[in-house]
C-alpha cells in the first residue's frame, strides 16, 4: 500500500514498479522466510503445484486486524481490486491460515453475476500464522495478498461461549441485503446461519466429554437460479458463519442460500429482491 | 519477610498433620473483610502474563474451610493454602470454582487432597474440556515447564440451582447462574455476614470481559440487585464493595456497550467497524481497557446479531 502511494509521485515512470519488483524479495524475504515455513514446506505445492502466484495487491486486498482480541472470531475482509466482468472476473479466493489444523479455511467462489468478488467474514485463528487470499481468474491467473495474524487464543471459548444457545438456534438463517437496491450495480448481501461450527479439535481431555466436529460444508447462493456466490468451507470459519458478499440483480427476483454441514443437515432460504432504478432506488 | 512468612506458615502446617503440605511456599497476602471471610487480593492484569490477578478467598466455620476460587498456578494454590493454615488449624472441605477462567481455577492442584471437595457449575466440566488444550498451552508457556492435564481438577460436584454448605456455624449459598459473564458462573452467599463472592459476575477498577452473554449478565446483575447483601467480594477490583452500589459501573459498561453495538448492526455495520470504531467515552475509567474492550464489541456483537432468537 505504501509503495502504491510512493509510486503514486513518480507517476509515468516506468522504473519505480521495476525498482521495487526487484528489491521485493530481498525486503520481504528477510522477515518472512521462517513465518513461511509451512507454506513453502508443503501447503502452496498441494493445492498449487508450480503454478505461478504473483504476490501483491493488485487482484484483491487482505485485510485482517492488527491483533486479533478474540482467536474464535477474527474478522477478515478480502477487497476484489476489478470489477466482475463477463470477460475477465475473478472465479476462486482460498483463504488459508498455515498454521490452523485445517489450514484451507474456505474456497469461495464467484461469477460475473457477483459484481464484486468482495467478502467479509470471520475465522478462528490458532497460533500466530501467516494468513493468505488467493484469487484466481477466469483465465487462470492466481495473486496472493498475504498478513501476519497475532492471535492469542487465552481465555477465549474456542466453541463458542453459549453452545447450548448456538445448538438450540442450529440451522436458522437470515439473508439481508445491505444499501441501496439498485438495480444492475452490486448490491450487498449478507448471509447469516446459525451453527457452532464445531471443529472436533476440542476432545482428547481427562474426561470423556467432547464435541464431534461438526460445521457447515457448503454454501451456496442464487439469484433467481443462477449462482452469484458460493463457498467450500471447513471449521476454521467462526461458530455462527456470517458472509456479506455482492450480487447484481438485472431485475427483481429470488436470491436463495442454500447450506450443508458435514451430517448432511440442510437449511435454505429465500430473500424477494425488489431492485428500483437510479434515484428511486430506496435504502433497505 | 518471606522466610519469615513461611517459617510461621511451616509452624502452622505442624500442628494439623492430616494435611500438612510437603512444604510450605510463603504465604499469599490476605485481607479479612469480616470475622471469618478472607480474601487474597488480585491486580488487573492480563491472563497468563502476571500471577495473582484474580481475588480470590476463603471462609472459615467451626468445622472447615471453604475456597473460592484458587488462583491462576498451583504455586499460587499452595501460597493460598499456606495463609488459610495462619489463621486456622481446620482442614479445607470445600473448594468452589466460580468459573473456568485460568486466574481463578489453576490453583485448584493445590488442594486436591482427601476430604476436600471441588464444587463448579453443572456446565463446568463441558467449558473445561473444551479449553483445556489451549489452557495447557498458554499455562506452559507462561510457567516455563511442560505442565500436563492433572492440573484441570474437575469438580466432585456439580450445581444447578442451589446448593447450601455448612461449614460450621457458617451456611454457605452456592448458586448457579445463568449464562452471564460465562455459561457457568458460580457465586457465594456468606449467610452469617451477609457477604457474597461474585466471581466474575461483578468486575470493578478492571474492565468487565464478556465470555458469556452481555444480555444474561445485564439480566443476572439486575436479579441480583434485589438480593439483600453487606458486602460483595468483585472477582477483579477490591477485596470487597458494598452491594448493590458496586455492580452500577459494570451494568452501565454492559448496558452502554449492548446500546452501541445494537445500534451498529442495526444500521448494517460490520463486526470489523464495530470494532474500530464503538471506544469508550472515558476508557481511564476501566483497567485493561485497552485490552479487553475491543474483545468485549467482537463477543457482544457476535451475540446481539442473533438476539432475536435468544431466550
Amino acid at each position: 500500500m505504501m509503495s502504491n502511494t510512493r509510486c503514486g509521485a513518480f507517476a509515468g515512470l516506468g522504473w519505480c514498479t521495476t525498482l521495487l519488483i526487484v528489491l521485493a524479495p530481498f525486503v520481504a524475504g528477510a522477515t518472512t522466510v521462517e513465518e513461511d515455513m509451512v507454506w513453502t514446506g508443503g501447503l502452496r505445492s498441494a493445492y498449487f503445484g508450480d503454478r505461478a502466484i504473483a504476490q501483491s495487491d493488485d487482484l484483491i486486498i487482505l485485510n485482517v486486524p492488527k491483533r486479533a482480541e478474540d482467536a474464535a472470531i477474527v474478522p477478515i475482509s478480502i477487497t476484489a481490486q476489478i470489477p466482475q466482468t463477463d470477460e475477465h472476473y475473478i472465479q476462486t479466493i482460498y483463504l488459508f491460515i498455515d498454521k490452523n489444523p485445517g489450514p484451507l479455511i474456505g474456497k469461495f467462489r464467484f461469477t460475473p453475476k457477483s459484481g464484486r468478488a468482495d467478502l467479509t467474514f470471520r475465522v478462528r485463528v490458532n497460533a500466530y500464522s501467516p494468513i493468505r487470499a488467493i484469487a484466481e481468474t477466469n483465465d487462470g491467473e492466481l495473486s496472493m495478498s498475504r498478513r501476519f495474524i497475532k492471535a492469542t487464543g487465552g481465555c477465549s471459548a474456542p466453541a463458542g461461549s453459549d453452545l447450548d444457545a448456538a445448538m438450540a438456534r442450529l440451522g436458522k438463517i437470515k439473508l439481508t441485503t445491505n444499501g441501496f437496491l439498485q438495480l444492475a450495480e452490486p448490491i450487498l448481501a449478507q448471509l447469516m446461519i446459525s451453527h457452532p461450527n464445531l471443529s472436533g479439535m476440542q476432545m482428547n481431555q481427562v474426561t470423556q466429554l467432547y464435541a464431534p466436529a461438526h460445521f457447515v460444508r457448503h454454501v451456496k447462493v442464487s439469484f433467481d437460479g443462477e449462482e452469484v456466490f458460493s463457498a467450500e468451507t471447513g471449521f476454521g470459519i467462526s461458530e455462527n458463519p456470517s458472509f456479506r458478499f455482492f450480487f447484481v440483480p438485472e431485475s427483481e427476483g429470488e436470491l436463495t442460500a442454500e447450506i450443508t454441514d458435514t451430517k448432511g443437515l440442510q437449511f435454505s432460504q429465500t430473500l424477494q429482491v425488489v431492485p428500483t432504478e437510479g434515484q428511486d432506488a430506496v435504502r433497505n | 519477610m518471606l522466610q519469615l512468612a513461611c517459617a510461621l506458615c511451616a509452624l502452622s502446617c505442624r500442628a494439623v498433620p492430616v494435611q500438612t503440605p510437603d512444604f510450605c511456599s510463603p504465604s499469599a497476602e490476605i485481607v479479612q473483610v469480616a470475622a471469618g471471610v478472607y480474601v487474597r487480593p488480585g491486580h488487573a492484569a492480563v491472563v497468563f502474563e502476571a500471577d495473582e490477578i484474580a481475588n480470590i478467598g476463603f471462609l472459615v466455620g467451626d468445622r472447615c474451610v471453604a475456597v473460592v476460587d484458587t488462583g491462576g498456578s498451583l504455586a499460587e494454590g499452595r501460597a493460598l493454602d499456606c495463609a488459610i493454615r495462619d489463621v486456622t488449624n481446620l482442614a479445607v472441605c470445600y473448594v468452589i470454582n466460580t468459573h473456568v477462567h485460568p486466574d481463578h481455577l489453576l490453583g485448584n492442584l493445590a488442594f486436591q487432597r482427601p476430604g476436600v471437595e471441588f464444587l463448579g457449575h453443572a456446565k463446568l466440566p463441558r467449558a473445561l474440556a473444551l479449553r483445556g488444550d489451549i489452557y495447557l498451552e498458554r499455562a506452559s508457556a507462561y510457567e516455563g515447564r511442560a505442565l500436563d492435564e492433572s492440573i484441570f481438577v474437575f469438580p466432585d460436584r456439580t450445581v444447578t440451582g442451589t446448593v447450601q454448605l455448612d461449614i460450621g456455624d457458617r451456611v454457605l449459598t452456592v448458586r448457579a447462574h445463568k449464562t452471564a459473564h460465562t455459561d457457568h458462573d458460580i457465586s457465594v452467599v456468606d449467610e452469617k455476614t451477609k457477604i457474597a463472592f461474585l466471581g466474575d459476575l461483578l468486575f470493578l477498577e478492571h474492565i468487565p470481559v464478556i465470555d458469556g452473554s452481555i444480555n444474561g449478565w445485564i439480566h443476572e446483575l439486575q436479579a441480583m440487585g434485589g438480593i439483600s447483601l453487606a458486602y460483595v467480594v468483585p472477582g477483579h477490583g477490591p477485596t470487597h464493595a458494598s452491594w448493590p452500589l458496586a455492580a452500577g459501573p459494570t451494568a452501565r459498561y454492559l448496558a452502554d456497550l449492548r446500546q452501541n453495538v445494537g445500534d451498529w448492526i442495526g444500521s448494517g455495520g460490520d463486526l470489523a467497524s464495530a470494532q474500530d470504531n464503538i471506544g469508550l467515552a472515558r476508557p481511564e475509567d476501566w483497567r485493561l481497557a485497552d485490552r479487553y474492550h475491543r474483545r468485549n464489541v467482537g463477543a457482544a456483537y457476535a451475540e446481539l446479531e442473533w438476539q432475536e432468537w435468544q431466550e
